[in-house]
């Protein structure tokens, strides 16, 4: 049984394919051209189909997604804000999406400029001085910016081994920490959702490298003491790097320089709405104080009377953290989405998202806990704790939103709230969006009450039911086998077994 | 213009039901000298202004379908199939994200289960993950993965790998105690017998490129021999357009293998953004970096698809991770899935082999201008020569660009002993009038 | 709660099964409820040299990752291959079939600073308030 999930390899027809070539004038015998011990001797098995077959898989496939063209998307944290069209078709002309990147710099003009200006918008926009558009996601951003962290320590001749993170931080931060060869020292934090001053001192010393925050915190709330805590950083000789997922909620609101950062990531694809293409991928430009800059990867691009040009030297740049120059494909779009708006637009964007959040924040609570209630600002996190009464958790409520026709905001997440959902809506929801989610959210609050079973049970609108991840975890399939049983077999001999 | 529905009325009707006076009650937690005060941005566009200025920009770029183009180093031009960005252009595809709510996500998620059985196909491995970011990030991954599986301390890279790649890695092991050490070539390929007195007990991973940097294809079987003698991890970066008519990794007994994807129907777009392949031996699956997506059933015993072995990652094992990495390049894995799914194993071998008689048809014809072939050694479709002897460099490549020539990539930059060599490049996107227009220009 | 007589225990929801010649290691009916349904196990290699309160072990259910710490110094004698093969016996069965491996102690002494039976069950009703 496969619900109308055949895969493409289950309609593979031997001798079909999708696509013809030109003929080739003068072909060699490929025995004089590579050694035969060199050749493939089985072909690998693709599927043998013909385009239409691919065109109707992939399309029936995509109907089986919600995205955010098609359904409210409020997973928190994520931004998932409307991608316009239009920076779509530009970012697909032959004239960006074909160049090399080998090409000299007499061809590419037109790119070198877009991203030198894409860099100057940033540092307008964040108030830092300079930018590297070279990391290919948030966390690339990150560990970038770790690394100029060590380079800086180093090029004082200090050895700084432990990075301070809250405990409210996104995964990433510690991994990327460890990753950088840091110890990760985590920072409770304070009843109020907030960094815990008297905490942050208690761990800071002269082996601390930095401190690694996110503002506003995962809870969608600002750190009312950032100056006080980026001061108390800086006095130890630590600097302050500031992950900045959330920046959908600072834009024209407070540039991060004037909190007194050191270095920060942005991510393109929240705040400046790139697609997320389904995971990625993304972008995570890193921008840094003046005092930083020489530490930024190479090569960067410079700017010489009207001509631009790449300059991979730099004795103290950390190096390359991509083959290239960075997603390039995604800063066009980012370029295109920034020009768009302006100074009003991003000023009314972060003013938006701000309001619909608190709006929704303003419904929810009269359904549910807010744990750490005071005004919000791009997102909030509310507590399903009282559900648990009647044996339903904040992932059954999540199941359950997906009937209702929307995407289930990020649960158990972060985790300092029990049974926590945090929702971020973003400022290109309308009112009636969130009226409307708002009500299935008091309906599914009714039901949890009244029929807890149906949100044990749910979904049951979608193609398929909730899917069974323990057995996914203790039987790991992870390809279709073309020989023996295929994983449709499989299935049925666990089913009788299971 | 901006992207709010809600209109200036609305905004204050919601902040109404808030309880808040005003926007600025909403901000009572950020300190008023912190405010910013305006931004350095310039004002905003209407889309024909947009469209306007992006042409503009445009028209500063020449791309390589204007162009002749014999560039290749890692960023390959290869056709792109209509239905790719048909089907790719949608916004099913291009608007979620990772597939937290498998029931919602099922469309991306049997997608990348279609992609990992494709790749682990192609490159002949046990298991492949849902992608990284890009070729060079997963190189790096790698070597970080055979750094942590235990005591081992030394990796041993071969100089015939990209310098970007390399460059890569050692940025992302600047924090490990650990040491690089790079194996020289000779005659264009790794010196097996460097290799073997590198060969120590402190060894974790021999890592190759297949072809390599100059186009040469390696003794990978002789290579990963010495790795596995030395209980070595055997690390292959290859590239995928090959693996069409050449041995892949699995038959070569790499424990890793890394690729490129992006030249799987993906644009060059300047070298980003990539898609990084990363696939491995059974018994490295739970030190995979990455997400991973496993076929299940759901309760009424359906088949459903679903990310799984989560507990490797960031988001729940933090510090403690295989990784730091959260998301995958989804979109581009999509288009890689449609373009293998449209080529088949027919198209792909075919696609390999124009390449291959292309670039030796191209070789033949540029020796015959002068240009001398720097290595003796079988290639695929990348190849390095040394410039004329009687031409000026930097001249000559002046005249190429003027002709509207990208050519090939000289290699002076990392291999000051190839001061005059370049590495050359064919796929069947290269045509014979190409072809003509370079030897004319040469001859010029 | 069950919670055998016969066992010693840690803090950290191990217990330990004393023998003349080893000491066998699993986790707790309390532990394996919380973590709920198990999928895999990481066992050390026989032969691995543990330190009382050391990191021995890795349990994991879908979302969560636990590390198991070795109640007693000691060399590893044997690891369970069924436990790694079906990790759902520490659900079934974590006093039995669920056990994860046993260590010749090189610190016998360290046994009686374990919790008895009496000791852990109060812990865990302590903790339920």
């Amino acid at each position: 049984m496969n619900g109308g999930s055949e895969l493409i390899f289950e309609q593979s027809v031997p001798g079909r394919c999708g696509v013809t070539f030109p003929p080739c004038e003068t072909e060699r015998p490929l025995e004089q051209l590579i050694p035969a011990g060199m050749l493939r001797r089985q072909p690998p098995h693709l599927p043998e189909v013909v385009e239409f077959d691919v065109v109707r898989h992939y399309t029936r496939l995509s109907q089986r997604n919600f995205s955010v063209d098609t359904h409210f998307y409020p997973l928190g944290s994520c931004t998932m804000k409307y991608n316009p069209k239009l920076n779509e078709r530009i970012a697909a002309w032959s004239r960006f999406a074909l160049l090399h990147p080998t090409q000299p710099a007499s061809q590419t003009q037109g790119l070198l400029r877009m991203l030198y200006e894409l860099e100057q918008l940033l540092c307008g926009i964040t108030g830092m001085a300079a930018f590297t558009l070279q990391p290919a996601a948030g966390a690339q951003g990150e560990l970038t910016g770790l690394k100029i962290i060590r380079a800086h320590h180093r090029a004082k001749r200090q050895n700084r081994p432990v990075i301070l993170i809250p405990d409210s931080a996104h995964g990433t931060n510690p991994a990327s920490a460890a990753l950088s060869g840091f110890r990760v020292v985590e920072i409770r934090s304070g009843p109020d959702g907030m960094i815990d001053l008297g905490e942050l001192k208690r761990h800071l010393s002269n082996e601390v490298a930095a401190l690694m925050l996110t503002n506003p915190n995962t809870l969608g709330l600002f750190e009312r003491n950032i100056a006080a805590i980026t001061r108390l950083c800086h006095e130890y000789g630590a600097l302050v790097y500031l992950d900045g997922a959330n920046m959908n909620a600072l834009l024209s609101i407070v540039k991060p320089a004037d909190m007194g950062v050191d270095l920060l990531q942005l991510n393109l694809h929240k705040t400046f709405s790139t697609p997320h293409g389904g995971g990625g991928p993304g972008a995570g430009p890193v921008g840094v104080t003046a005092a930083l800059a020489d530490f930024l990867p190479v090569p960067r691009v410079r700017k010489t009377g009207e001509r631009f040009r790449w300059d991979a030297r730099g004795r103290r740049s950390i190096g390359r953290v991509h083959a290239f120059y960075g997603n390039v494909g995604v800063l066009v779009r980012a370029y295109v989405y920034i020009r768009t708006l302006g100074r009003e637009g991003l000023e009314r964007t972060s003013r938006a998202a701000i309001i619909n959040a608190n709006y929704l924040k303003a419904k929810f609570s009269t359904l549910v806990p807010i744990p750490f209630d005071d005004h919000c600002l791009h997102e909030f996190v509310a507590s399903l704790k009282p559900l648990k009464a009647s044996g339903v958790t904040a992932w059954d409520v999540a199941k359950r939103l997906l009937d209702y026709g929307y995407y289930a905001p990020t649960v158990y997440f972060p985790l300092v709230v029990e049974e926590g959902v945090m929702v971020e809506p973003t400022e290109t929801e309308s009112k009636a969006t969130l009226d409307a989610f708002a009500d299935a959210m008091a309906r599914i609050v009714d039901e949890a009450r009244e029929h807890p079973e149906w949100l044990k049970l749910a979904p049951q609108r979608l193609a398929i039911h909730r899917v069974d991840e323990v057995k996914a975890a203790r039987e790991p399939n992870l390809r279709w086998r073309p020989d023996a049983k295929s994983a449709v077999a499989n299935e049925a001999s666990s089913l009788q077994t299971g | 213009m901006d992207y709010v529905p809600n209109t200036e009325a609305q905004l204050a009707e919601m902040l109404r039901t808030i309880g808040a006076r005003s926007f600025e009650d909403l901000l009572s937690n950020i300190p008023a000298d912190m405010r910013a005060r305006g931004l350095d941005v310039p004002s905003g566009l209407s889309e024909p202004e947009v469209l306007a200025l992006a042409e503009s920009l445009a028209a500063g770029n020449r791309s390589v379908r204007e162009l002749s183009s014999f560039a290749g180093f890692g960023a390959y031009h290869h056709f792109i199939p209509t239905a790719v960005d048909a089907i790719a252009s949608r916004g099913e595809w291009l608007t979620p994200y990772t597939p937290y709510q498998a029931e919602a996500s099922q469309g991306t998620l049997q997608m990348i289960y279609e992609f990992q059985t494709m790749i682990s196909e192609l490159l002949q491995m046990d298991v492949a993950n849902a992608s990284l970011y890009d070729g060079a990030s997963s190189f790096a991954e790698a070597g970080v993965l055979a750094l942590r599986a235990g005591a081992r301390t030394r990796l041993l890279v071969s100089d015939t790998v990209h310098p970007h790649y390399r460059e890569v890695l050692a940025t992302y092991l600047s924090g490990f105690a650990c040491t690089v050490q790079t194996i020289p070539h000779v005659n264009g390929v790794t010196d097996l017998e460097a290799l073997a007195a590198a060969m120590k007990d402190d060894v974790a991973a021999v890592m190759l490129q297949q072809p390599n940097v100059f186009g040469c294809l390696e003794p990978m079987e002789q290579a990963g021999e010495l790795a596995h003698r030395a209980g070595a991890l055997f690390v292959a970066n290859v590239y995928p357009i090959s693996l069409g008519l050449l041995q892949p990794p699995g038959a070569y007994g790499a424990d890793i293998a890394v690729a490129e994807g992006r030249c799987l129907g993906s644009p060059l777009t300047a070298g980003g953004p990539g898609l990084g392949l990363f696939a491995a031996s059974q018994e490295l699956l739970r030190r995979l970096p990455g997400r991973l997506v496993g076929c299940t059933t759901d309760h009424a015993g359906q088949r459903g698809f679903t990310l799984t072995l989560q507990t490797r990652e960031q988001h729940i094992r933090r510090e403690k991770a295989t990784s730091n990495v959260c998301t995958n390049a989804g979109w581009l894995c999509l288009r890689a899935t449609i373009f293998l799914s449209l080529l088949g194993p027919a198209g792909l071998r075919r696609m390999a082999e124009l390449s291959l008689q292309n670039a030796h048809e191209l070789r033949e014809r540029m020796r015959e201008v002068g240009f001398e072939p720097s290595f003796d050694q079988p290639f695929f479709n990348e190849w390095t020569m040394r410039w004329p002897r009687e031409e000026h460099a930097g001249r000559l490549l002046r005249r190429l660009e003027r002709a509207g020539i990208v050519s090939g990539v000289p290699l002076a930059e990392w291999y000051p002993m190839q001061e005059r060599d370049a590495v050359w490049c064919a796929t069947e996107q290269t045509t014979r009038e190409q072809m003509d227009r370079l030897c004319r220009a040469v001859r010029a | 709660m069950q919670t055998p007589q016969e066992l010693r225990y840690t803090k950290t929801h191990e217990w330990a099964k004393v023998t003349p010649h080893e000491i066998a290691v699993g986790i707790t009916a309390h532990a394996q409820e919380e973590l709920r349904d198990v999928v895999y196990v990481e066992l050390p290699p026989v032969g691995k040299v543990l330190k009382q309160g050391e990191p021995a072990a890795v349990v994991e259910s879908v979302k969560a990752a636990f590390d198991i710490y070795a109640p007693v110094s000691g060399t590893v004698t044997r690891a369970n291959a069924d436990v790694t093969k079906s990790p759902q016996l520490v659900n079934t069965d974590c006093y039995g079939a669920g056990w994860f491996f046993a260590v010749q102690p090189s610190q016998p002494a360290e046994v009686e600073g374990l919790l008895t039976a009496e000791a852990y069950a109060k812990l865990i009703a302590a903790a339920a308030h």
